[in-house]
């Protein structure tokens, strides 16, 4: 019996593709970390394009694509395309490729002023107005959070992919993971501005474990009440509108309801101006 | 054997400071996992200890609705604190916990239960409230077999630990801001279903038995007589803990209020400031959601069910192929809240909150269960029929 259900394009081991656009490569290297299951992945997949790991590259189509990254120049904008119709299944993983991560910062500022601030020739870059999700160009079959993604919840996925079965990826918050795993609340105990009740889990409460508040790397939780967090953070521990902004413009701040909460928080910052 | 011991059940004697070494020591010796309050990155935690010097001694704690700090205290005083997040539950019903695995063998499936046997817990230092916690879970998890309420079958698990364990209570002689275990008639003081309970005094504990084990393990420590001045002052303390409550609930006629005030206002009062975070049901020493997931691994096949703590404030918990049947924070707040204090009695013939106070405390926005129950059973007429509004956007004004 085969390892996999999924209906493959050659009827042979169902093909892998992993793809960067503007990203760091952490999100690819959580791939590579994987050591044991990497081995049985190599054994379930046949991994086709992979170019921070091996030089050979087979030709399309793929089974499944992994996209890391978001879209920030004309020739992403392009390539993204290839990529979707080149892929069977399409899953972008990770900050940058779900929300247009950190770079994404810039859709709030003049991208021509950073160029001709940074680069001594600026008239060789070629780059967009804003960075964006993959989801914003084409479209993706499943989004995987985080900044990098967790590797237990990428080995998850892949399997569930390769079974034919649901991905358990919860959608709740990263409270209820702290809880689960006893860690004492850094917001209820030290007046920490913890995202963790309006971001979604994954990460295993990573920060809240190292007694540190969350910084929302995973991105809104379902139906997030960020309003009612943002009024704690003020009226309870003295932080400022612009603190509250800046809390939500991060990783995901280009990702809603984070955008809109993020806007709404600079008009307040501005009005007291 | 009982004959000889009954007459020292429910017997008090005197048991000096030091005497909580040697207690430790012989659980440890008796084979016993000890769980006792331990102060972890400035909250006290119920977590295993080999001696009593990991104990939380000289440390009280301030809790109010979404507030929680450690003090100095009285360095002699080794129980003048009161729960913290962490309650037996953890034990009892593990938050995260493989149940069995899968195997395909041939033509067939091989069932292999994974669930581990469960240590032989001694609890030092649980209070009155967990206490009454655990009688409530005992029905839930269906080991109370005489009681005619439970629906769910009885829980392996559970019931092992349960039965094997060995409860040192504590009786509460400082209660915290949010507690109020007087008005839901748990506490502060121990009635029944102890091994041993404790009085704190400054020079020792006033220590009663309550079963036969708690007479066994007294018999190997240095207790003698308790004078007449020591049980009145630890009677004293403890009818003065009665008036130090630092919340109240009026549950005369609570339930018949509750349920009748599905539509009140207050819901939505509520619902702006809840987060749905869930962090009140895992808290809640009386809280038994749980779900299950399935993994497999690549290599064998093998597939592992793995069961986990749930909470009725996601949206999984309620998800049917048309989404979640209670998809605004408004009902998933009030379905909480009246299971606790109303539709618990309906199916489990007990009210489901013993007044620990720990969903106040740690619900990071401060919400108030006592508060709320009480706007919604005094603003009765003003209840009207709105039906729930759904998602409003209010970044956009
Ligand atoms: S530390 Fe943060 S993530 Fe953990 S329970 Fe508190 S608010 Fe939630
Ligand atoms: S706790 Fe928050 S910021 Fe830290 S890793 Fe998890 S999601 Fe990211
Ligand atoms: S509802 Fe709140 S006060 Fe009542 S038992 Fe649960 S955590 Fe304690
Ligand atoms: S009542 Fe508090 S702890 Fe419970 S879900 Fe709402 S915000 Fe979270």
């Amino acid at each position: 019996m085969p390892a996999h259900n999924l209906p493959t394009n050659s009827g042979a081991k169902p093909t892998l593709a992993v793809f960067k656009f503007s990203s760091c490569d952490g999100c690819q290297l959580q791939l590579l970390n994987l050591e044991d299951e990497l081995l049985t992945l190599v054994g379930a997949v046949e991994i086709a394009y992979f170019l921070e790991a091996r030089r050979r590259v087979l030709p399309p189509p793929y089974d499944i694509g992994l996209v890391e990254g978001s879209i920030s120049t004309p020739e992403e904008e392009r390539r993204i395309r290839q990529v979707r119709r080149d892929c069977r299944y399409l899953v972008s993983i990770g900050a940058c490729a779900t929300s247009g991560g950190i770079q994404a910062l810039r859709n709030w500022a003049d991208v021509d002023e950073f160029i001709r601030c940074v680069y001594p020739s600026p008239e060789y870059i070629k780059s967009l107005e804003t960075a964006t999700p993959i989801a914003a160009h084409v479209f993706v079959d499943f989004e995987l959070r985080g900044c990098p993604v967790n590797a237990e919840q990428l080995v998850e996925l892949l399997s569930a992919l390769l079974l034919g079965r649901k991905p358990n990826i919860p959608t709740h918050s990263v409270c209820i993971e702290c809880k689960r795993r006893g860690y004492p609340c850094v917001l209820v105990t030290k007046g920490e501005p913890c995202l963790g009740p309006i971001t979604q889990a994954g990460c295993g409460a990573l920060c809240p474990r190292c007694e540190r508040a969350c910084y929302g790397c995973f991105g809104p939780m379902e139906q997030p009440n960020i309003r009612s967090l943002a009024n704690q953070l003020k009226n309870e521990q003295g932080r400022t509108n612009r603190e509250v902004k800046l809390a939500l413009r991060q990783f995901n701040g280009y990702m809603e309801p984070f955008k809109q909460a993020g806007d709404y928080y600079e008009r307040l910052e501005q009005k007291e101006t | 054997m009982s004959d000889t011991t009954a007459p020292l059940i429910h017997k008090q004697s005197f048991l000096p400071k030091d005497a909580m070494n040697a207690l430790v020591r012989r659980l440890v010796d008796e084979g016993y996992t000890v769980i006792g309050p331990q102060v972890h990155d400035g909250a006290i935690m119920m977590r295993p200890l080999t001696t009593a010097d990991e104990l939380a001694k000289g440390v009280c704690d301030e809790q109010d609705g979404g507030r929680y700090r450690l003090t100095d205290g009285d360095s002699e005083m080794y129980f003048d604190n009161v729960v913290g997040p962490d309650s037996p539950k953890r034990y009892f019903f593990p938050p995260q916990q493989k149940l069995f695995t899968l195997t395909i063998k041939g033509e067939r499936f091989q069932v292999d239960d994974t669930t581990p046997k469960p240590p032989k817990y001694a609890f030092i230092g649980i209070r009155a409230c967990e206490l009454a916690a655990i009688k409530i879970q005992d029905r839930v998890f269906g080991i109370d077999v005489d009681q005619q309420t439970f629906r769910c079958e009885s829980d392996q698990y559970y019931r092992r630990a349960r039965q094997n364990a060995l409860f040192i209570v504590v009786n509460c002689t400082r209660p915290a801001g949010t507690c109020f275990c007087v008005s839901m008639e748990t506490g502060p003081e121990a009635i029944d279903s102890f091994d041993l309970s404790l009085t704190e005094l400054r020079e020792g504990f006033i220590v009663r038995t309550g079963t036969e084990k708690g007479v066994a393990l007294l018999g190997q420590l240095p207790a003698r007589e308790a004078t007449s001045a020591e049980l009145e002052l630890a009677s004293m303390k403890l009818r003065r803990a009665r008036d130090q409550m630092g919340r109240r609930l009026d549950t005369r006629g609570l339930k018949e209020a509750l349920d009748k005030s599905m539509e009140h206002p207050r819901w939505d009062e509520v619902a702006d400031r809840c987060l749905s975070c869930a962090n009140c049901t895992m808290v809640c020493p009386t809280c038994f959601c749980s779900t299950v997931s399935d993994t497999n691994d690549l290599a064998t096949g093998q597939v592992t069910r793995t069961r986990f703590w749930e909470s009725c404030f996601t949206h999984q918990f309620s998800y049917t192929t048309t989404g979640p049947v209670r998809s605004t924070i408004r009902g998933r707040y009030r379905h909480w809240l009246c299971h606790k204090l109303a539709t618990w009695w309906d199916q489990f013939d007990t009210s489901g909150c013993v007044g620990c106070g720990r969903c106040i405390t740690w619900c990071p926005v401060g919400i108030d269960l006592t508060e709320e129950a009480t706007a919604i059973r005094e603003q009765q007429t003003e209840a009207s029929d709105r039906s729930g509004r759904g998602f409003v956007d209010e970044w956009a004004e």
